[in-house]
């Protein structure tokens, strides 16, 4: 064969290097997944850069300058108050795209906690979490987070958290589903037989092997977080801040110009699509490289 | 069977108790002073507040408010609207019907394409067909339920002038508001009058019923595909069984379970999805009313209104569970 002639080997060059090497491996393959990466990464850079990028700042502009289709000068029209639209879509990004993002950290840091302690202690204190669990996830969807932002008042902060509240409970079943499988594994029973602590087995044993999961879901909620984010602005019940540019509260806004403007629908709508499309991809990509069993 | 049913009305019951405590404190705890300050907003006088304060009984003890409370959702009555002074049981019932409506038409458009697309792409795995379809499903669940409905109110509405943009009926007909679901009452009004009021629902169904679509399709095509690989189908092809005998008989049967599930988890997120698609489509139902009391600071209404989504939530989980258990009796013994 090929090594008499010292031509290399294809499996020894594919030797393993770790979990998280051959997952990042994986993930660079896939095509789909460089694709969610390339749109994630248009909106993050224009999000930092939007001081540079930006023609206009996202409130300058006069009411005499007000609903001008697309032109050279207003790549994307101006709104109702005359801003540059394509402006705000920039500055938009930085809005929607953080509070999006930091409420599923909101969701998985509340929901992770509540999940290894109800699958770490088990018993009572287990049932107890879960009925706690169960009530929340009885309010369905969106409905959810529209009662707590209802209840805290209007704010970046408000809606960060309304969504990671409404965001924990599938971190923290999540968890616990994969804890109590581990509970039972061999190599917990090992490290208890050895006379590891409760937490020690926790933190060092079950917990990075629960890990991967959580990241999958993370980044598809990222995708939703984002849509619900953009759909509690559309609602009125956004950062109710007029200085600042979200993207569903420019659709609220725009959407009384369905006739004579609709550009401004079409371009914080594809904003919002194209960067859930991008977690979205990226979320299943993810999930195919950090379980090497699971082939399309 | 029965004992699987008491079984589970025994479970949702606490959950219910829990979540109408959590609701009823949701009230009194509100930031910005007592629940009487709340509901009068923040211009309020003194007077007026001692005034609500006395006639609501909010400076009881909390325990015999909470009390009072229990009894009288019990008793079916839902308090009544800070901003018109009616009864939140009366308006749902009559707002009520324009929701399922629209949840109905949502399914239906969902369910009807979504389990064909899955079941085609299931057929041809990793060909061209498969990859539109996973297109379709990928653009299905990232698209927003408003930007979604204002692009076909553009499209089809301001554009083509196909369909209508705007409420369940044309207010010009002469329809009777009887059972206030538009399509029976305008089958009751004769003329044909079917037509318009199916019309009014297309362009909102289809906005709420993409997301499901895309969900179904996604799971019907896992699942087909993954019963196609059974012994027994293998067996079954063996046999010399027609292809359809194999695809209707060994395949669907068993496909469907995991299908029908996700379909009910699903009709929970509709009612929550009816809450944007009514406020872009202009629907009087129960979804554009959550939005105007948040925005009226009408909390009675959200109160209540919160507890009755969850309330048919868990009934529409629990009848799933149920038929879920009819259709595989392997989950009955567990």
């Amino acid at each position: 064969m090929a090594t008499a002639t010292g031509i290399t080997i294809a499996p020894t060059a594919r030797v393993s290097r770790g979990l998280w090497h051959d997952a990042f491996r994986r993930l660079m393959r896939n095509r789909p997944a460089i694709v969610g990466m390339v749109f994630i990464a248009i909106f993050v850079i224009g999000a930092i850069l939007a001081p540079y990028i930006a023609p206009y700042g996202p409130t300058v502009g006069s009411l005499a300058n007000n609903l001008q289709g697309p032109s050279p000068a207003h790549l994307m029209g101006t709104d109702l108050q005359g801003y540059d639209e394509f402006s705000r879509v920039l500055y938009g990004a930085r809005i929607s795209l953080t509070v999006g993002v930091i409420a599923v950290m909101f969701g998985l840091i509340g929901g992770t906690t509540v999940g290894a302690i109800a699958g770490g202690a088990g018993g009572l204190v287990d049932g107890f979490l879960m009925r706690v669990i169960d009530v929340l996830l009885a309010v369905p969807g969106i409905l959810l987070a529209i009662g707590i932002v209802a209840w805290l008042g209007h704010g970046e902060i408000q809606i960060m958290l309304a969504v990671g509240i409404s965001y924990s409970p599938m971190f923290a079943r999540l968890l616990r589903g994969s804890l109590l499988a581990l509970r039972e594994s061999d190599y917990v029973t090992a490290a208890r037989s050895m006379g590891a602590s409760p937490v020690r087995i926790l933190l060092r044993h079950m917990l990075p092997n629960a890990l991967t999961p959580l990241i999958v879901q993370a980044t598809l909620a990222a995708a939703t977080a984002i849509i619900d984010v953009a759909g509690l602005g559309f609602l009125g019940l956004g950062p109710g801040d007029p200085r600042v540019a979200e993207w569903g509260e420019m659709l609220t806004d725009s959407s009384r110009f369905l006739q004579s403007a609709p550009y401004l629908i079409l371009f914080p709508g594809a904003a919002i699509v194209i960067s859930a499309v991008g977690f979205n991809l990226l979320g299943d990509g993810l999930r195919e490289a950090l379980d090497p069993r699971l082939k399309r | 069977m029965l004992r699987f049913i008491v079984r589970r009305v025994l479970v949702a019951l606490p959950v219910l108790l829990g979540l109408s405590i959590i609701l009823f404190l949701f009230l009194r705890l509100l930031p910005g002073g007592g629940p009487a300050e709340a509901i009068l907003g923040q211009h309020a006088t003194p007077q007026l507040v001692a005034q609500v304060t006395a006639a609501e009984g909010l400076d009881r003890p909390l325990y015999v408010q909470y009390v009072d409370y229990i009894s009288r959702l019990l008793r079916g009555d839902f308090g009544a609207s800070f901003i018109d002074g009616r009864e939140v049981a009366g308006t749902f019932l009559v707002k009520f019907p324009a929701t399922v409506e629209l949840t109905i038409g949502a399914l239906i458009f969902a369910v009807g394409l979504g389990i064909p697309l899955g079941r085609l792409a299931a057929r041809h795995p990793n060909s061209w067909i498969d990859g539109i379809v996973t297109v379709i499903s990928l653009f299905g669940i990232s698209i927003p339920v408003f930007v979604l409905g204002y692009t076909l109110a553009f499209v089809f509405g301001v554009e083509l002038h196909w369909l209508p943009t705007f409420g369940q009926l044309d207010p010009r007909l002469p329809i009777d508001p009887v059972t206030h679901f538009a399509i029976i009452d305008a089958i009751l009004a004769g003329n044909w009058y079917i037509i318009d009021a199916v019309a009014h629902l297309i362009l909102p169904s289809i906005a709420l019923g993409t997301i499901p679509l895309a969900v179904f399709t996604r799971i019907t095509r896992a699942s087909v595909i993954e019963v196609s690989n059974e012994d027994y189908v293998r067996t079954a092809r063996a046999k010399g069984l027609t292809d359809r005998r194999v695809n209707d008989r060994h395949i669907m049967r068993n496909a469907w379970l995991p299908v029908t599930t996700v379909i009910g988890l699903e009709t929970g997120a509709l009612l929550a999805g009816a809450v944007l698609t009514e406020t872009v489509f202009s629907w009087n139902g129960v979804g554009s009313w959550v939005v105007s009391s948040i925005q009226n600071h009408d909390y009675i209404v959200v109160q209540s209104l919160i507890l009755i989504f969850a309330t048919i939530f868990l009934t529409v989980n629990l009848i799933v569970d149920v038929g879920y258990a009819f259709l595989n009796p392997r989950i009955r013994y567990s």
